[in-house]
């Protein structure tokens, strides 16, 4: 266990420092000079040659990425072209708001794939189950954005139930937060669902056929301790990477519902940085989200591998 | 070589004739094709043709899907933009699906530290949630048609990369491969003619599910404004234009997502279909990402 563990810990790091050049390469593909076309109609020689300074754009590339790296390892972004603040601090201040997004929207998928996923498998061929087939299959192709403008649509342009978009920390007022969190996150837990559905079901299916569950069943246990004892037990093993991964996913894919709901979580950064031509702030919350993602992929791994030593095996 | 090619693709028609669900989806990608090659045609009226006069009319016999904010005919820029959308996806998915065998194929096939770079290159790639990756590449090359496409080809590579490396491994150590190596045949011949065939079902399965994720970050990214650019329509941003007034003109928000959704849907139906008949095994796209470590 220890190797396995020592082994994927270092493969992170290499995969890390990959990433880091990627990110750091980004700079590097802007057309012309990258300061020069952030600062646009706001240039000025002095703080274009601060800017470039700071930033070590005067450096030979490979003494610039080593920079990069050395500084990104001690917590150090750079600075936003923009404000002049330190992108570190820019980014991790909108990562509460993209944090209580993500959680909020799993937890609901949860809510709704375990039943309808474990339920569909049980009565394979049943209307649950042809139900839950056309909810993964909408669910993986309707696109999120569509299913919000549809909620504001009917929440809050006929119901008026809720607010239409707009952001209240939850340490502020837990009750509008929640009114605000309710669209965006059924939006995205929705596509979440649709996915945890399926995978929810195809384990369990396979557990279902397994000779184990056949013996229990033959030993004459009932119905309801199979399948809570022997079935799901080790059918929602290799669900809990999905759901792992997922959430790691919604940290930097829910740009385009953080844009359309005006929440201001890290995809809401990311898309005004873009507009803004803030690189360094574009660097530093890409990083971020990768560097989140792979943290997640090394813990499910970690995790995963206790809960069936047969993976540290492999 | 040929006639198992036959029995195959007969075999794959036999079987989609059979499921209704892909019978549907194909019905929906042969219009699609159509309205991507005939839209300008098709359409009833310019798809910048601007009526002050016509602003945000609901839905009627003169303007089926409505008018937009400036006035325009919401029927004929959805059904011109069904182009843009089916050529993202095709260039983008044809960029992947090239860069991704290549990759795959050297990797597979040459194994030793070539695999090791190629394959950790890939990891890398794959670190990234897709759309981010896709925004901050179009975010520093400049928002339009093409860098969208490569955008989306890019992030879409390791997907294709490693189903290809997968079954390049496998292929390689059959009986038919080792004996084209014994008659001295070159290794881009046995590549070609022994090993791409072998492999290529679940690149088929995997090129048809791309299709429609391609579709939908195209969507997406047009609708960041970082797609095709204004005045040439794009569903994506149809919807993000619309999204301000979608609660007194909802047909604005309906009808341009309803033409994604149905152009995904159909292509997820026929890929789903695919996988059952070629390679029953195969995970989705979607599953592939978040299922790999």
């Amino acid at each position: 266990m220890a190797r396995f563990v020592l082994r994927r810990v270092l493969q992170s790091a290499v995969v890390l420092v990959g990433v880091t050049l990627v990110v750091f390469l980004l700079l590097q593909l802007v057309p012309g000079d990258p300061v020069r076309v952030a600062l646009g109609t706001r240039f000025d020689p002095q703080t274009y040659d601060a800017l470039r300074e700071r930033a070590g754009l005067d450096q030979p590339l490979p003494v610039q990425y080593a920079s990069y790296l050395g500084h990104a390892l001690t917590g150090d972004l750079g600075v936003s072209f923009r404000t002049g603040q330190p992108v570190s601090a820019i980014v991790l201040e909108r990562l509460p708001a993209t944090l209580s997004l993500a959680v909020t929207a799993v937890v609901f998928a949860l809510l709704v794939a375990f039943p309808l996923g474990i339920v569909a498998a049980v009565r394979s061929g049943s209307a649950v189950d042809h139900a839950a087939r056309v909810f993964s299959q909408f669910g993986v192709s309707v696109p999120d954005f569509w299913m919000g403008i549809m909620g504001i649509l009917l929440f809050a342009g006929v119901l008026g139930w809720l607010p239409p978009s707009g952001y209240v920390a939850l340490t502020d007022d837990p009750g509008r937060w929640a009114t605000h969190v309710a669209l965006p996150a059924v939006t995205v837990g929705l596509v979440t669902a649709s996915i945890l559905t399926r995978f929810i079901r195809s384990s369990v299916l396979e557990v279902l056929s397994a000779d184990y569950v056949r013996t229990a069943e033959a030993k004459g246990l009932r119905n309801r301790v199979v399948i809570l004892r022997h079935v799901l037990r080790n059918a929602l093993i290799p669900v809990v990477t999905v759901v792992a991964v997922q959430l790691a996913s919604l940290l930097g894919g829910v740009i385009v519902i953080e844009v359309l709901f005006a929440w201001p979580g890290i995809g809401r950064l990311t898309f005004d940085a873009v507009q803004a031509r803030d690189y360094p702030v574009l660097q530093g919350a890409v990083l971020l989200v990768a560097a989140l993602f792979l943290l997640v992929n090394l813990l499910v791994d970690i995790l995963y591998a206790r809960l069936d030593p047969r993976i540290t095996v492999k | 070589m040929s006639a198992t090619t036959e029995s195959t693709g007969r075999r794959v028609l036999a079987a989609l004739r059979r499921d209704p669900l892909a019978v549907g989806g194909t019905i929906v990608l042969a219009l699609l094709v159509v309205v991507g090659v005939a839209g300008p045609w098709l359409a009833p009226a310019g798809v910048n043709d601007v009526d002050v006069d016509q602003m945000l009319r609901p839905p009627s016999g003169a303007h089926p899907f409505g008018t937009d904010e400036l006035g325009r005919d919401v029927l004929s820029r959805v059904l011109v933009a069904a182009r843009v959308s089916l050529q993202v996806g095709a260039v983008s998915v044809g960029i992947a699906l090239v860069a991704g065998v290549t990759l795959g194929l050297l990797a597979g096939y040459y194994r030793g530290w070539l695999d090791s770079v190629l394959m950790r290159c890939m990891d890398v790639l794959f670190a990234f949630p897709v759309l981010l990756l896709a925004v901050a590449i179009v975010a520093v090359l400049g928002p339009g048609l093409l860098t969208a496409m490569v955008a989306i080809g890019v992030v879409y590579t390791p997907i294709f990369a490693r189903i290809t490396r997968a079954g390049v491994l496998s292929v390689r150590e059959q009986v038919f491969v080792r004996a084209a190596v014994s008659i001295g045949a070159s290794d881009l011949r046995i590549m070609r003619r022994h090993v791409l065939p072998n492999i290529a079902a679940p690149l088929i399965v995997q090129t048809s599910l791309s299709l429609a994720f391609a579709i939908l970050s195209e969507a997406a990214l047009s609708f960041l404004g970082l797609g095709i650019q204004p005045p040439a329509p794009a569903w994506g941003r149809m919807l993000f234009d619309g999204r301000g007034f979608v609660t007194d003109a909802w047909w604005l928000g309906v009808f341009p997502g309803a033409a994604i959704f149905l152009t995904v849907l159909a292509f997820n139906l026929v890929g789903d279909a695919l996988r059952d008949v070629l390679d029953p095994r195969q995970l989705t796209l979607g599953e592939a990402r978040r299922s790999t470590p």
